[in-house]
């Protein structure tokens, strides 16, 4: 049984965190919309890309000709991963949410006896992959210096996959991230970028108009998808944003409200155990008192 | 019968210019500059270096620097897609400056390929236009 003094310390400091956690929610809000709002705005663009993407492959006729970031290696011995995750912690299950579907994406690919190769973007994903697979992670990307996410930042990503595809240092290219969905809900996803898979939704029937392409349809997609590639990780890292915010906002919101309850357990254990004193001191004076 | 359609230009951070009643559009197409106006055929093509010209129904022309990007005109409705472009109005001409040192500096450098040189003179000439004005 602690002590009066025990117990009222642990009060005030159960208090005191609770004031943390209250304070880091409300920042996480304010950072939520931003990154909420940022991740619509940067919707149109990727879409767009998409369509006009679509669009080109479908015109190309002659597979073989076709540029190899649209159509592989034809070969997938290789694998590299790009597993995005944030820079800071206390966000719920935001980090280990996407670790845990890339670990599973990673053991398959072992079983298969392919070779893995990872590129770590954050460094919490780093932080938790280390441990088990060190020897695979290739480069440690890290963008805790820019404040908000930009477009250059995708870009050097992208850079390096490219750079690193022209080398042929690996057949097929996958990305893990959250995508946003809610407040409460963050989907882990796995997305296939290189050779890029053609997306299983149905097109639109005035998708199907005929375009002019000037320059030919090859050399346009050959200049666009590597465009496109930063595209979808500055994408990536959008929803990831949000998803980190709306995670945090979730995780410290419980945590304000566990707070909470300790302090309401505790408040109620003291009260009892002061009764008890106080009940035990009247009993010795009154004994006390009897005996005389 | 009105003689307008609809611009949509977009960057990767968001959604940058969108007009619904323009005229004309000049765009700096790869293989040289490209008008359009309404009912365009429907063409796909990417961008150089260069100025975005866009004239809407108060006949006010507005101009644009683009460094790289795609178009897409379908039914009326023409998507630009690009990652840099400003307001030569607007900017900065210090900043304009930065970019044209950059642009001169990269242009120095012997082991890019002859489509990136060429893009780069493209860069450079359209940024020196810029200045003197």
């Amino acid at each position: 049984m602690p002590s009066l003094d025990d117990l009222k310390k642990r009060i005030s400091s159960v208090k005191s965190t609770q004031k943390i956690t209250k304070a880091m929610k409300m920042v996480a809000a304010a950072k939520l919309r931003r990154a909420q709002e940022n991740a619509e705005k940067g919707r149109p663009y990727s879409e767009k890309m998409n369509n006009i993407i679509l669009n080109l492959s479908s015109g190309i006729l002659d597979k073989e000709s076709a540029p190899k970031l649209l159509i592989g290696t034809g070969e997938e011995k290789i694998h590299l991963c790009i597993v995005m995750t944030s820079d800071r912690g206390l966000c719920g299950g935001f980090n280990s949410n996407i670790i845990k579907k890339a670990k599973l994406y990673f053991k398959k690919i072992l079983d298969d006896n392919k070779t893995l190769k990872i590129i770590t973007v954050g460094s919490k994903g780093y932080d938790q992959l280390k441990r088990t697979y060190k020897d695979y992670i290739i480069e440690k990307i890290s963008f805790k210096e820019s404040k908000n996410i930009n477009y250059l930042d995708a870009d050097k990503v992208g850079k390096i996959i490219i750079d690193r595809f022209k080398e042929k240092e690996f057949d097929v290219c996958a990305i893990f991230y959250n995508q946003f969905k809610n407040v409460i809900t963050q989907i882990p996803q796995e997305q296939q970028i290189i050779p890029l898979k053609a997306s299983e939704e149905k097109k639109d029937s005035s998708s199907e108009d005929n375009y002019e392409f000037e320059p030919e349809e090859d050399e346009i997609l050959s200049n666009l998808l590597p465009k496109n590639i930063s595209t979808q990780i500055f994408k990536a890292m959008l929803e990831n944003s949000a998803s980190e915010q709306g995670s945090r906002m979730t995780a410290m919101d419980n945590a304000t409200r566990n707070a909470g309850e300790m302090v309401d357990k505790l408040t109620i254990q003291y009260n009892r155990s002061r009764q008890a004193a106080i009940t035990k001191e009247l009993i010795e004076i009154i004994s006390g008192a009897e005996s005389l | 019968m009105s003689n307008s359609f609809k611009l949509d230009i977009v960057n990767p951070e968001k959604s940058f210019l969108s007009k619904e009643d323009v005229i004309e559009v000049v765009v700096p197409a790869f293989e040289g500059d490209m008008g359009f106006l309404k009912d365009h055929i429907s063409i796909i093509s990417f961008l150089k270096p260069g100025l975005l010209k866009v004239v809407d129904a108060t006949t006010a022309e507005e101009t644009y620097y683009v460094e790289d990007g795609i178009i897409e005109f379908k039914n009326n409705c023409l998507s630009v897609l690009t990652s840099n472009i400003f307001d030569i109005k607007k900017v900065d001409k210090n900043k304009v400056k930065d970019i044209l040192t950059e642009a001169e500096k990269d242009s120095q450098n012997n082991d890019i390929s002859d489509q990136a040189r060429y893009l780069n003179d493209q860069k450079i000439e359209v940024l020196k236009s810029l200045t003197l004005n």
